[in-house]
């Protein structure tokens, strides 16, 4: 609870610092320290040391796993402010806005953390989504942002209207809004076959089909690649990481209670769209000059692991999820941290950064290799613990090389963007880099290290 | 201790080196670092017994960062400290540009490969297995020859597939252990299905035929040689492919035991297939990295077949022919670079005559040369003796068909010596002149090694014994 009240009041706070601040470039430290006191929130709630007591009557529920994902996601997005925040304030006439919204995406994450009901799955998906479509067009000028804003627009409103086509649905079938009441479960008793109404399975299939779009996996992808390429650069950072997380758990949370009701046609739906998911985006991915529409294509394809987790539903994959959502959004938003700063986003864009700009080359190649998976490095045990959550489960096996098989494809495109920075000829041209965003990317690119060697630094919070 | 300093070292003054600023000491000080691990790894091998290091990692996963130093890492461990110091004394004229990144990436380099050889714990050995190939990529894609960037991505994602399929081999292993644990003894006591033994060993099999490399999945080999920086190209050929060989024989045997035997004579029959093949292509090459390349191809070929027939006599063969092979074919890497750094040219057709210009490298090669073709009283005879007496006690047929590729290895190794050292000399060689004191004083240490070792090979033996033994007794 705490996290939901005070990210939506800093929100406010934000919008009116715009309109009494007359200094643009303060609003980036009040942000941060805003983040730090959103996370210092999440703890005391974590941790038992304080929480705000509000009845919901049982919409929300609380539990460490959901808190415990909350503050890795405060915590990118204060990464990401340290980082991009200078970019932030670049971006259009209203940086106050700006993080006001972001604070406004938090609101929705926090509910996303602790949903206990599909009402408020709905609430928290709309909070989180109506900000995004703003800062997707917050470049006004720019016919692509706003080509994709609403493009992005239209297409959530759809998947909105599934979801409560879904939503109805169920509520018609069970008489509940619950996603752990006992009716909806239907857990089939020993000696008695399950009985799932026809209108149940529909429902969750629509919720289904609705959060495959939420977090991109394909064939419900097509969005991706434009809004992702449209959108100003620093918000595609955060839309791919941590609203991209966010939307993973709040996709487990939901069917983890609810995949029991389709029975074993649940791992035959979700391998195929595994598949499809690892196909598209990594496949595509190798065609791209852009880097910005690569990167957009390579979320489609991590995605596609991320999923693994909804496969096997065991302790593994929830430890691999919390750790998948932290190396994904490090790397990820290191390397749009030093795409921004490049003129030009083409592949060619990148040749020779290493000389002119080695430090920036050096995090980059760190991401970089942690979005392959190479050991070593946070995104090794993110892969790591996803495959053995399967592998854990006795089946599919057959899933797991399919999957690492793609995984090397993707070294592919990661490692075209390393080559250019590295072996081939060429002057790179970047914005003015300042020495505080050099030590910020080396920071980030050390957090990937040392994940990436001891994971169970970050695991271990999970647990005491 | 001393197998952790054996890994610490290389990589600690590794990362230290690829700090500094570009300078003439960070040559030394990545020599000195060399030396270091040479002297350690001595001290091992002075060691009776088996050392080992354990400590705590990743308790969650059941992962320990456990060293084990046994016969066969002591030999290996040691083969890899002597490489190092030689390669970096024989190259010690050449010009790198950003040197500190260059002798950086080396010495982490080295760092992997100590750790692969050390390691006793599954997913550890996992992880030096990619460090060990990570800077390998970087140092071949900058300091590499003309078509160096698409030959080496092409050896990077050969290997990198390899390595994820057996990432996905050590989890299902690890699924079946009975303690959930990557400790090696834990896995030698899977105790697998037997339909399970088959789909673990091919995923296990294909990373390490990749890495060693085993036809046919050698085409990324010759290329990546050729287009290596020759100091490079000496680890890669000396030390690196040593690593699919000791996995297989630290992992694969005895982890499936029943896959292995079931599947022997086929890993025999695609072994002596590419011995034979390699050795036709090496005679028509007219490059002398390309026709090391082949030749070392042959020669792991063989290795790797001695190791299927599962016979105590192949195996203490490879266990000597691993490290005679290393000293042997980086003693060639280094004439091949005096060649290439003095003539400009590693082609045949443009080279003869040398012997007359530069004598005392004509009998270091010629000798190195004549190892390389396993005559008797050099290294390399004992090692290639025994397998092939290991080789025949499998199947007499198999064993013919690979004699012929040792008929094959005098000719092509005999027509390269003539055709550079003898003969007239061409405009090309007419500049040539003696190779310096250092290459000299490298080249005759490595010759040393060779008829030392050719004549009194029974220390290696003796020192790897326990391995062989161990594996042998665990069936």
């Amino acid at each position: 609870m705490n996290a939901i009240i005070v990210s939506a009041l800093l929100g406010v706070v934000m919008m009116f610092s715009g309109i009494l601040l007359k200094n643009k470039s303060s609003l980036k430290y009040i942000a941060i320290g805003g983040l730090l006191l959103l996370l210092i929130a999440n703890l005391f709630q974590t941790y038992g040391v304080y929480t705000i007591v509000v009845n919901s009557h049982d919409l929300l529920r609380f539990q460490k796993f959901g808190l415990f994902f909350n503050s890795i996601a405060i915590t990118a997005t204060l990464i990401y402010v340290i980082l991009s925040g200078k970019d932030i304030e670049n971006v259009g006439n209203y940086p106050a806005e700006y993080f006001a919204l972001i604070f406004f995406v938090l609101c929705g994450v926090s509910i996303l953390c602790g949903f206990n009901s599909l009402l408020m799955l709905f609430l928290g998906i709309e909070i989180l989504s109506i900000p995004l479509y703003i800062l997707t067009g917050a470049d006004k000028r720019n016919l692509k942002s706003n080509e994709a804003s609403l493009k992005y627009f239209l297409m959530g409103a759809f998947t909105a209207g599934i979801m409560l086509m879904g939503i109805a649905l169920i509520y018609g079938a069970t008489g509940s809004f619950g996603i752990t009441s006992p009716v909806f479960i239907n857990t089939p008793t020993p000696g008695s076959a399950p009985k799932a109404s026809f209108l149940e399975i529909a429902g969750v299939l629509l919720l289904f089909v609705a959060m495959c779009f939420k977090v991109s996996a394909a064939p419900f992808h097509f969005w991706t690649p434009d809004v992702y390429d449209g959108a100003p650069s620093v918000f595609t950072s955060f839309m791919a990481t941590v609203v991209k997380a966010a939307g993973f758990f709040a996709f487990i949370r939901l069917m983890e209670g609810q995949s029991a009701i389709l029975g074993p046609t649940w791992k035959i739906l979700l391998s195929f769209v595994i598949i499809a998911t690892l196909l598209i985006g990594n496949i595509t991915a190798v065609f791209q000059q852009s880097v910005k529409r690569m990167l957009a294509y390579s979320s489609i394809a991590q995605a596609g692991f991320m999923l693994f987790a909804l496969y096997s539903f065991n302790d593994v994959a929830k430890e691999g999820i919390l750790l998948y959502a932290a190396a994904y959004s490090l790397a990820t938003i290191g390397i749009f941290a030093v795409l921004i700063k490049l003129k030009d986003y083409t592949l060619d864009g990148f040749n020779g950064l290493a000389k002119t700009e080695p430090v920036l080359a050096l995090t980059a190649t760190i991401c970089l290799l942690s979005l392959s998976g190479i050991p070593l490095t946070a995104g090794f045990f993110a892969k790591y613990y996803m495959l053995a959550s399967v592998v854990k489960t006795g089946s599919g096996l057959w899933l797991v090389i399919v999957a690492v098989l793609f995984a090397a494809v993707s070294v592919y495109y990661y490692f075209r963007v390393i080559q250019a920075m590295y072996f081939r000829e060429g002057v790179s041209e970047t914005t003015e880099i300042t020495s505080g965003f050099k030590t910020g990317l080396i920071f980030v690119a050390a957090l990937i290290v040392l994940i990436g060697v001891l994971p169970s630094l970050l695991l271990n919070y999970f647990y005491f | 201790m001393i197998p952790l300093l054996l890994i610490l070292i290389p990589l600690l003054s590794g990362l230290a080196v690829f700090l500094l600023k570009d300078s003439p000491s960070t040559k030394s000080l990545a020599f000195v670092s060399s030396l270091a691990t040479l002297v350690l790894s001595l001290m091992a091998v002075f060691t009776k017994g088996a050392l080992t290091y354990d400590a705590a990692w990743l308790p969650g996963l059941g992962s320990r960062f456990s060293l084990l130093q046994d016969g066969m890492s002591k030999m290996l461990s040691l083969l890899t400290a002597i490489s190092f110091p030689v390669v970096f004394a024989a190259t010690y004229k050449n010009v790198y540009q950003r040197s500190s990144a260059f002798y950086g990436l080396m010495l982490l380099t080295q760092a992997g490969l100590l750790g692969v050889f050390l390691a006793s714990d599954a997913l550890l050995f996992y992880f030096f297995w990619e460090l060990a190939l990570i800077p390998v990529y970087f140092l071949c894609s900058i300091w590499g020859g003309e078509k160096r960037i698409a030959v080496t991505f092409k050896f990077f994602v050969y290997t990198f597939i390899g390595s994820l399929l057996m990432l996905v081999g050590l989890l299902y292993v690890y699924a079946q252990t009975a303690d959930h644990s990557f400790a090696m003894q834990s896995f030698y006591h899977a105790n697998l299905p037997r339909h399970a033994q088959g789909a673990v060993f091919a995923l296990f099999f294909i990373a390490f035929a990749i890495k060693m490399p085993i036809f046919p999945f050698h085409t990324w080999q010759p290329d990546a040689y050729e287009q290596s920086p020759t100091a490079v190209t000496m680890i890669l050929s000396g030390v690196m492919v040593k690593m699919g060989i000791f996995a297989v024989i630290r992992w694969l045997l005895p982890m499936v035991p029943q896959a292995v035997h079931g599947h022997s004579m086929f890993v025999v029959i695609l072994s002596v297939t590419g011995m034979i093949y390699a050795s036709l292509i090496a005679i028509r090459q007219d490059d002398i990295k390309r026709l090391i390349a082949y030749s070392s191809i042959a020669h792991i070929g063989l290795m790797c077949a001695a190791i299927f027939v599962q016979n105590q006599i192949g195996l203490e063969g490879v266990m000597i022919q691993m490290f005679n092979h290393g000293i042997n074919v980086i003693g060639l890497w280094i004439v091949a670079d005096v060649i290439e750094q003095q003539l400009g040219t590693r082609k045949f057709s443009e080279l003869g005559g040398l012997a007359q210009k530069a004598p005392v490298l004509a009998i270091l090669f010629v000798i190195m040369a004549l190892a390389n073709v396993a005559l008797p009283l050099t290294n390399a005879f004992v090692g290639e003796f025994l397998m092939f007496n290991g080789l025949f006690q499998f199947n007499g047929w198999v064993a013919a068909i690979a004699g012929i590729s040792i008929i094959l290895a005098a000719v092509y190794t005999l027509n390269m010596i003539q055709k550079i050292f003898y003969g007239n000399t061409v405009e090309k060689t007419l500049v040539a002149v003696e190779v310096s004191g250092n290459v000299q004083w490298v080249l005759s240490i490595l010759v040393l090694v060779v008829l030392v070792m050719g004549v009194y090979p029974q220390p290696m033996i003796e020192l790897t014994k326990d391995t062989v033994s161990a594996i042998f007794a665990n069936r």
